[in-house]
């Protein structure tokens, strides 16, 4: 296996406050790589470093050997690397399915394509890609339904379907069951799962230990901007170093 | 395109098609206001093509109208006073202008844009009405003159002998009243509203109306949202100037007064008046409007006085005092409270409110409600 | 170089009016978020209630002209010289200045009933729909003003006091004259803009309001009642903007359309300052005023003619493309 994002060094200071501090990290191809960590750890930080919503004061950053650094996010995109956000980050006043035919027109034309003439209607191939995408969600019977009028619920899978439209290499999925009840959890497990049949590549960040565990081949665990430890689940539970991190945590808020 | 959107463009062809039938019913039978109603109805449409799916909201668009029209006058000066040279040629310098003004515009977004292009549009009005006089004759205004060059036209030897000639529509006359000019605006307006309903629907239009919604779900989507933004501006500077060039075809002169702010807020409250981002809303925005313009601006107080002659004579007269204000040179009184009225209580327009009048009488029950909402409203 | 100075003490004249109203602009935007586009017609109301001051003050009643003796003659004679004779004429003189007792309270009620009646139901609309809303209100206050005043522009007098020059020149060590009134307009507008920044520095009123362009969510939690406050930051930029234009009428004639010219400039003052900071505001209301005045000079003007039409834009695109925020501005403060 080869790695597929390689991270050195990356350091991120806001003003007096170090968010990323000296982080690295290598995410193998094909797996589900989860991030965990306590609350202010730095892990949405990093991910914004990586899409090119902020640029790091030092370090590098490659994506299947390109530098992620400096580049604008759409470019980043366009590499074939997507993200999902805390809070989705979907178009609430066009429908579903209009939802996901953005994304699938944007992997299938590039960054810009003045295609004023062709009608949406005639672009067949996209709009299946976007129809089995929300298919492969559940949301397939809503995709007239304008997205505003979604549940919280519905609008995550909504934003997890319109990156899945683009078919990236590397899924970036930020904390995508937060404030889920268990049920949509579980839902959300499982089309993970389903998707990651592909062989999609995925970085989650997570702070359910339950999804982190049933999803995640390696875990990377962060703590004031700083990887303290890596390892297979297994170790993970184990380290003494996780453990602390999170404990002290607790201390903190108690 | 669906069946349905050939179904709107039949019914706007018809509309324009058959207006010398109906335009007398609402007193506006004539060429010239007919004319009006096609010309601005396009450069509506035109904005909208950039407000309603983008939401930039642009108070510039009346620069592009005078460019237009001054472009076309110079046009039948020094080529030939055929139409088509000229309306081509005012399209052309419309997007040129656009494309300029859009690069440095563009970079911001919501309020700055907005007034960058405010500002814009009072830069070249200055320049218009003074800087520049050897191009836009300044105050009085680029006119024909029995010296211009016309080289085509002298070449072909269809320059007139004496007198200023009209302007011409492949030797069918066109500025002299007749209803060839109303004949030609309609036709424009009807491919131009075509266009329109091609972009709307196309995939480029889709992005549009992305970029308005969630600009950082279109960057992390893979998407320049700028270049998006860049063309649609241009197409819809294309639209105000080939506006302007139609407007110097009807009646070939042009004047700084079109490039005024008051004339960039009639474009904006034309648009907000019938309803942004729908089809139809613009257009009838503009009619409303242009014909308003038409009827108050000629009033006077003797009018308003016959007007209330059933009122008893004490209330007529402080009546007609105040209403008076809102008519003949107070005409833009009225144009500025209908635009604070339309924005206070009815957002969406005359389009929407008539669907909440249809809604009210329980016309459209039948139809479920976001049954059909894959497309914006019509 | 007397030329150049004369330019600049012109330019700081201008600067002072575009300062005032920019810093106007700026409290609104910063507390409110809501920009303002009528607020050009509030300037030029201001300078309105100077011309109604002049007009109240000069009501006339005809009399017989003593002047002429072989027959009837009438003149019109103002009522104040008729009561008071020549402290009536003085008191007319100095219309000017006395109109601050109208414009100020007048512009400053004017700004409330706005921010109560209108501006406020429109805190939670899109930025367009406020842009709309107050772009109308533009429209139909400056149409109210046509409809009284008519389309002309109408002189105000200089006091006599202030209609001499004043030896500037004297500082270089040179001759050079200047309009006293002109000098006396840029030394009310400092001490405007120093009371503001005291207001806004020492009092609790305006800490608040600071706070409130900070983070308007955050005193709002706070739950302070930032509503009065936002309804008297209003009524007081309002009274600023009617201060600047009743001072300006001795210099400019007012008509009903000067509102768009100035806004549209101040715009460009705010852009160039930087949305959202007062001090950026006044520094570029200045800077432009100087600038226009200076290419102004004819070395320049025939070189490049028309250029202080249009120079004050040139620099708004020059520092959008360089420096998106401003001058002065602030990260976060309407970056898009």
């Amino acid at each position: 296996m080869s790695a597929i994002l390689t991270v050195s060094g990356v350091n991120k200071s806001f003003g007096g406050l170090k968010a990323l501090n000296d982080v690295n990290l290598q995410v193998e191809e094909g797996t589900i790589h989860a991030i965990i960590g306590p609350n202010g750890a730095g892990k949405s930080t990093f991910l914004n470093a990586l899409i090119g919503r902020l640029i790091p004061d030092s370090g590098t950053a490659s994506f299947q050997g390109q530098s992620l650094i400096g580049q604008a996010p759409q470019a980043i995109n366009q590499m074939g690397v997507s993200r999902v956000f805390q809070t989705p980050e979907i178009f609430g006043e066009l429908t579903l399915l209009e939802n996901v035919m953005i994304p699938a027109l944007a992997h299938a034309d590039g960054a810009f394509k003045a295609n004023w003439w062709t009608s949406l209607r005639d672009r067949k191939a996209v709009r299946e890609v976007a129809e089995r995408e929300l298919h492969d969600v559940g949301l397939k019977e809503k995709m007239n339904v304008v997205a505003d009028n979604l549940s919280r619920g519905d609008k995550r899978r909504l934003e997890l379907a319109m990156c899945l439209s683009q078919d990236p290499k590397l899924l970036l999925l930020d904390e995508p069951t937060a404030g889920m009840s268990r049920a949509d959890t579980n839902e959300i497990i499982e089309v993970l799962k389903t998707i990651h049949a592909k062989g999609m590549t995925k970085v989650i960040i997570e702070h359910d230990m339950h999804v982190v565990f049933s999803l995640a081949s390696r875990i990377s665990c962060m703590a004031q901007g700083h990887v303290i430890d890596e390892g297979n689940p297994e170790e993970i539970r184990n380290s003494p170093k996780v453990r602390e991190a999170y404990l002290g945590d607790e201390a903190d808020e108690h | 395109m669906r069946k349905r959107d050939y179904f709107l463009l039949f019914i706007f062809a018809a509309v324009m098609l058959s207006m010398p039938i109906w335009g007398p019913f609402i007193d506006a039978g004539y060429p010239d206001i007919m004319q009006r109603f096609a010309v601005f109805g396009l450069i509506a449409v035109g904005f909208n093509l950039l407000f309603g799916l983008t939401g930039y909201l642009s108070f510039g668009h009346a620069a592009f109208l005078g460019i237009g029209s001054y472009t076309a006058v110079w046009c039948f000066k020094l080529f030939t006073m055929d139409v088509i040279p000229a309306i081509i040629a005012s399209t052309i310098m419309g997007g040129l202008v656009a494309l300029i003004l859009g690069f440095v515009a563009l970079r911001r977004s919501g309020i700055y844009f907005s007034i960058l292009t405010l500002a814009f549009a009072q830069m070249m009005y200055s320049l218009a009405y003074s800087v520049l006089t050897p191009l836009t004759n300044g105050e009085t205004g680029l006119q024909l003159a029995l010296g211009d060059a016309r080289v085509l036209d002298r070449a072909l030897g269809t320059n007139p002998e004496s007198g200023l000639p009209s302007t011409s529509f492949l030797g069918f006359g066109v500025s002299n009243q007749g209803m060839t000019g109303y004949w030609i605006c309609a036709i424009v307006a009807i491919i131009g509203f075509y266009i329109a309903l091609r972009i709307t629907r196309s995939s480029f239009g889709i992005m549009l109306r992305g970029i308005k919604s969630n600009q950082t779900r279109m960057s992390y989507t893979g998407l320049a949202a700028r270049p998006y933004l860049i063309t649609v501006f241009v197409i819809s500077g294309m639209y105000a100037g080939l506006a302007g060039g139609l407007l110097a075809s009807v009646d070939p002169l042009a004047g700084a007064e079109r490039m005024y702010w008051t004339a960039s807020g009639e474009i904006v409250l034309m648009t907000i008046l019938g309803g942004v981002g729908t089809m139809f809303g613009p257009i009838l925005g503009a009619g409303i409007i242009k014909w308003l313009e038409a009827k108050l601006s000629t009033f006077n107080e003797s009018v308003v006085e016959q007007a209330m002659a059933f009122l008893p004579d004490s209330i007529e007269h402080s009546f007609a005092v105040v209403a008076s204000k809102f008519v003949g040179e107070g005409w833009h009184l009225s144009l500025g409270v209908i635009f604070m009225l339309i924005v206070i209580f009815l957002p969406g327009g005359v389009m929407e409110g008539l669907q909440r009048l249809v809604g009210l009488f329980g016309f459209g029950k039948t139809k479920k409600q976001g049954a059909d909402t894959s497309t914006p409203a019509e | 170089m007397d030329a150049i100075i004369l330019q600049f003490l012109n330019g700081v004249d201008k600067g002072a009016a575009y300062a005032l109203i920019a810093l106007g602009l700026t409290l609104i935007f910063g507390t409110l978020g809501v920009v303002n586009f009528a607020h050009g017609a509030l300037f030029m109301l201001g300078a309105f209630c100077a011309v109604t001051t002049n007009t109240l003050l000069t009501l006339s009643q005809k009399v017989k002209d003593p002047s002429i003796t072989f027959f009837e003659a009438y003149i019109d004679q103002p009522y104040l010289v008729t009561w008071y004779g020549d402290l009536g004429a003085t008191i007319i003189d100095w219309s000017v200045p006395i109109s601050l007792l109208l414009a100020i309270p007048v512009m400053f009620l004017l700004g409330t009933v706005l921010e109560r009646g209108l501006i406020r139901h429109f805190y939670n609309r899109p930025h367009a729909d406020q842009i709309l809303v107050t772009f109308g209100l533009a429209i139909v206050l400056g149409e109210i003003a046509r409809t009284f005043y008519g389309a002309n522009p109408l002189p105000q007098p200089t006091p006599d006091f202030f209609t001499g020059q004043v030896n500037i020149g004297a500082i270089f060590g040179s001759d050079l004259a200047y309009p006293a009134w002109r000098l006396l307009y840029f030394l009310v507008g400092v001490v405007i803009m120093f009371g503001v920044f005291a207001l806004l520095q020492f009092t609790r009123f305006g800490m608040v309001v600071r706070a409130g362009m900070q983070d308007r969510q955050m005193v709002q939690l706070l739950g302070i009642n930032i509503q009065a406050r936002f309804t008297l930051v209003f009524g007081m930029a309002a009274a600023i903007a009617g201060v600047a234009g009743a001072l300006y009428t001795p210099t400019l004639p007012p008509n009903y359309e000067m509102g768009m010219e100035f806004l549209v400039i101040s715009f460009v003052v705010v852009v160039v300052g930087g949305m959202g900071s007062l001090g950026g505001a006044v520094l570029a209301g200045f800077m432009l005023g100087i600038l226009e005045a200076i290419v102004a000079l004819p070395v320049i003007s025939d070189l490049i003619p028309g250029i202080n039409q249009v120079i004050i834009y040139a620099v708004a695109v020059v520092v959008l493309l360089t420096r998106p925020r401003g001058l002065m501005g602030r990260k976060g403060v309407m970056e898009d």
